[in-house]
C-alpha cells in the first residue's frame, strides 16, 4: 500500500479503477465531475472585483443574481451567483484538484518524474524541464482549450469522461472531435517516432 | 457539508489525475501521437468500470437519478471539441490537468491555466454574439443512448433494458483497454 501511494505512476489498471471511481463517487454524494466552467467563474470574480455593474443582485432572477453580460446571466442567472458567492462546490473542487496534484507530486520520486526515459534527448525534450517557448506554447494551447470548452459547454472532464459515463450523447460528439483534432495535430507537431 | 465533500473529492480527483501520468503534458503528447497508449488504456478502463456500476446502481435503484447531470448536444459540442482538441495537442493539458499540473509545481501549467483564464473571458465576451449562430443549433439536446430514470433527460434507445446498452458499452470500452498495445 505504501508503495502504491509513492509509485511516480500507476499502471494503467489502477490508474483506470481510480479514475473511474472518483467519477462514480461524485455522481454518487453529488453530481458529475466537470472543470471548465470554474474558468469562467474565476474570470467572473477578478472581473466583478473591478465592476459594480457586471454581478448584481435581483430577486427576481432565478439564483437570486443578475449580469448584463449574456453570458454570466445564463441559466437565471447561475454564474452571477457563483461570482457574487464564491464558495461553492464547484470553485472548491477544483482548487482542492490543486492541492490533490501537489500531493501526489510530493510523494513522487522526483528523479522518476523529472528524468527523461531516454538518455538521449527526444522531440519533447522541452517539456522537462519547460523551455520558455514551450511555456508559450502551453498558454497558447490554453486559450484554444478554454475557449473550445466553453463552446462546447464542458471539457474532457465534464462531457467526455463524466459523459461518456451517463452515455450523454454530447459525451460521445465531443470526443469524437476532440480527438479528430488532437491527434493529427499532435502527429504533424511531433512525429510518431523520437 | 457539501464544501467538505468538495473538497474530499477534488483532493481525490487532483491526486489520481497526477498518479496515472494526466498531468504530465509528455505523456498525453506520446498518447495523442499514438505512441504511449497508457493513459489512453487507463481513461477508456476509466469511464467503462465507472459506467457500469452506474448503471447496475441505477437499475438497482440504489443512486438517485436526480444526481445525473447530461449535458446539452448542439453544433458548438463538436466546433468546440475541434478547438479544445488543438489546443490539448499543443499544450499538452486540458483543463483539469493544467490545475493539477499547476499543483504540481510545473511552470508551463502556469502558463496553460493563464492562457485558459484569457480563453474563457474571450468566450465570456463572444458568447452574445455566438449563442445565434448555427453552432447553437441543437443535434438531439439533453440526450443519453441508455434510459436514465431521469425525466429531463431523452432517452435514445428507450425500447431497450438500460443495463444492457450502458453495460454493452462499458464492456466493449474495457475489452478495448485491455487489448490496445501500451507501447507502440
Amino acid at each position: 500500500m505504501k508503495d502504491f501511494f509513492f509509485q511516480e505512476i500507476w499502471s494503467w489498471r489502477a490508474g483506470g479503477l481510480a479514475l473511474g471511481a472518483a467519477f462514480l463517487l461524485a455522481v454518487l454524494l453529488v453530481k458529475p465531475i466537470g472543470v471548465s466552467t470554474q474558468f469562467v467563474i474565476a474570470d467572473g470574480i477578478v472581473w466583478n472585483l473591478f465592476s459594480d455593474t457586471i454581478v448584481t443582485p435581483d430577486a427576481s432572477a432565478k439564483h437570486g443574481y443578475r449580469s448584463p453580460n449574456p453570458y454570466l446571466n445564463k441559466s437565471g442567472g447561475k454564474y452571477a451567483k457563483h461570482i457574487a458567492e464564491p464558495l461553492s462546490y464547484g470553485l472548491v473542487f477544483v482548487l482542492a484538484m490543486i492541492a490533490g496534484g501537489f500531493a501526489a507530486r510530493r510523494l513522487q520520486n522526483p528523479t522518476a518524474v523529472e528524468a527523461p526515459p531516454a538518455a538521449a534527448p527526444d522531440k519533447l525534450a522541452a517539456f522537462d524541464p519547460p523551455s520558455p517557448q514551450r511555456c508559450l506554447a502551453a498558454f497558447a494551447g490554453g486559450l484554444l482549450v478554454l475557449f473550445g470548452a466553453r463552446l462546447a459547454g464542458g471539457c474532457t472532464s465534464g462531457h467526455m469522461m463524466s459523459g461518456m459515463m451517463q452515455t450523454s450523447l454530447s459525451g460521445y460528439l465531443f470526443a469524437l472531435g476532440a480527438f479528430a483534432a488532437a491527434v493529427p495535430t499532435a502527429l504533424l507537431l511531433y512525429g510518431r517516432e523520437g | 457539508m457539501k464544501i467538505v465533500l468538495a473538497l474530499i473529492l477534488g483532493f481525490g480527483f487532483g491526486f489520481i489525475l497526477q498518479k496515472v501520468g494526466a498531468a504530465t503534458p509528455r505523456k498525453i503528447v506520446d498518447m495523442l501521437r499514438l505512441k504511449d497508449l497508457h493513459l489512453m488504456k487507463a481513461i477508456l478502463l476509466g469511464i467503462g468500470s465507472s459506467s457500469l456500476v452506474l448503471f447496475l446502481l441505477l437499475a438497482l435503484g440504489l443512486i438517485d437519478p436526480g444526481h445525473l447531470s447530461v449535458k446539452s448536444s448542439y453544433v458548438g459540442v463538436i466546433v468546440g471539441g475541434l478547438i479544445l482538441g488543438l489546443g490539448w495537442a499543443i499544450a499538452g493539458f486540458c483543463p483539469g490537468t493544467g490545475l493539477v499540473g499547476l499543483g504540481a509545481g510545473r511552470r508551463d501549467a502556469l502558463f496553460f491555466v493563464a492562457g485558459g483564464l484569457l480563453g474563457a473571458w474571450l468566450y465570456i465576451l463572444r458568447h452574445g454574439q455566438l449563442q445565434t449562430t448555427f453552432l447553437f443549433q441543437e443535434l438531439g439536446g439533453k440526450a443519453t443512448l441508455a434510459t436514465t430514470g431521469n425525466p429531463k433527460f431523452t432517452a435514445l434507445l428507450p425500447g431497450l433494458p438500460p443495463l444492457l446498452i450502458a453495460g454493452g458499452i462499458a464492456v466493449v470500452f474495457i475489452i478495448i483497454a485491455w487489448k490496445l498495445p501500451d507501447k507502440t
